[in-house]
């Protein structure tokens, strides 16, 4: 997995409802597809998705093989305390690709 | 096979068996107009011109207008990575020679392809980067439509983000436009279609349930829904080609490479938008 897009609003005041949205680039490989030899290729999906605000889990997901390409995942929470917002994606074979990213709540 | 037959645009009149020699003069009158419609209109006029982006979903746009959504941006932190790597015999990255590339690539993807004297011929970006990697960097050229060489096209073309397309009008430049332009309206493949039929005289119109664009190049390299990936404009051509029927050119090829040439002096003026996002 390559690194990811996060993007958080800026000037965010205390209590803010936000919108947080991440992007990653992975292939989603269903794992139905048959390769130019004849084969099927093998699936290979990112299979959770977890946002931890300060430590606290905000957000989680659980991906299927229906999921495009590079998958697009916002969604909104409320901004609590100035801190941290790590976000992190498992795909199947465990691996796990981890982002920090600072937020500031005035 | 391709055949050769640029001239056979006039629209076909069905057959009809009872005509007085009025209607004939008057069909014959009628197909000399449109002879010569079809001759003068084959070009979009200027202010008719539209992004392939004009055509697209809101949704599609407003996937390519945020830097946040929009997948091509992925492709672009690759190729700023690749920008600043050293590769190669030379030990040498892009940035040792170019500096920075928001500074000396603004523009650049604009006046692509070009005429390269070493090359003796034109070469559009991909081929000018692995020019720059096999002379300057002594490293091996990234294989066409690799991540890597999509990378760093996306990351070079979005420096010229909103200016022109302004590719050189030149002597040297255009016997080569003009071979893509022979090209563009030939007809080619088993469905003997020319680009020119569906890009020129009936875009907007729909082929199956997609809306037939004006095929300019104003967003390469593009993250295509369709690919789930980043394609370069050749990888289009190409697609366009199978869809005919019509053997595609080589990655690379000098024709394919003219057919990307003529396109963007037919998109010369308009804004650049890479990277893309296209259905």
């Amino acid at each position: 997995m390559a690194r990811p897009l996060i993007h958080i609003p800026s000037d965010i005041r205390r209590g803010d409802i936000i919108e947080i949205k991440t992007l990653i680039s992975h292939v989603m490989e269903t794992g139905y597809r048959i390769g130019v030899t004849g084969l099927p290729i093998p699936r290979d999906i990112i299979e959770d998705f977890v946002c931890q605000y300060n430590g606290e889990e905000v957000f989680r997901a659980r991906l299927a093989p229906a999921i495009a390409a590079n998958p697009y995942i916002s969604f909104f929470t409320v901004a609590t305390e100035s801190g941290t917002l790590e976000f992190s994606w498992t795909d199947q074979h465990g691996k796990t690709q981890v982002q920090i990213t600072a937020i500031t709540v005035t | 096979m391709r055949q050769h037959d640029p001239e056979k645009r006039e629209p076909v009149f069905g057959k009809d068996r009872a005509q007085s020699k009025k209607a004939v003069g008057a069909r014959l009158a009628c197909t000399a107009l449109l002879l010569l419609a079809a001759a003068l209109g084959a070009a979009i006029a200027a202010d008719e011109r539209r992004s392939g982006s004009d055509f697209m979903s809101a949704g599609t746009r407003a996937m390519q207008d945020d830097d946040t959504q929009n997948p091509g941006m992925l492709a672009v932190i690759d190729g700023e990575t690749l920008w600043n790597e050293k590769a190669g015999g030379s030990g040498k990255s892009c940035a040792d020679c170019h500096g920075d590339a928001r500074v000396s690539m603004k523009g650049v993807a604009a006046r692509y392809p070009a005429f390269i004297a070493a090359a003796g011929r034109p070469l559009d970006l991909e081929q000018r980067i692995n020019m720059s990697r096999l002379d300057d960097q002594k490293a091996a050229a990234f294989a066409f439509e690799s991540a890597n060489l999509l990378a760093l096209t996306a990351y070079i073309a979005l420096q010229s983000r909103g200016m022109p397309i302004a590719v050189a009008e030149n002597a040297q430049s255009e016997p080569y436009i003009e071979a893509g332009r022979v090209l563009f309206e030939q007809r080619q493949g088993q469905l003997a279609l020319s680009c020119a039929q569906c890009h020129d005289d009936n875009w907007g119109r729909h082929l199956a349930s997609s809306i037939v664009p004006q095929a300019h190049p104003t967003a390469y390299p593009i993250y295509r829904l369709e690919w789930q990936q980043m394609g370069s404009l050749g990888r289009r051509l190409r697609g366009c080609m199978s869809a005919i029927r019509a053997e595609p050119y080589d990655y690379g090829a000098p024709e394919l490479v003219d057919l990307e040439f003529y396109l963007m002096w037919r998109a010369r003026g308009m804004t650049m938008e890479a990277p893309g996002v296209r259905p």
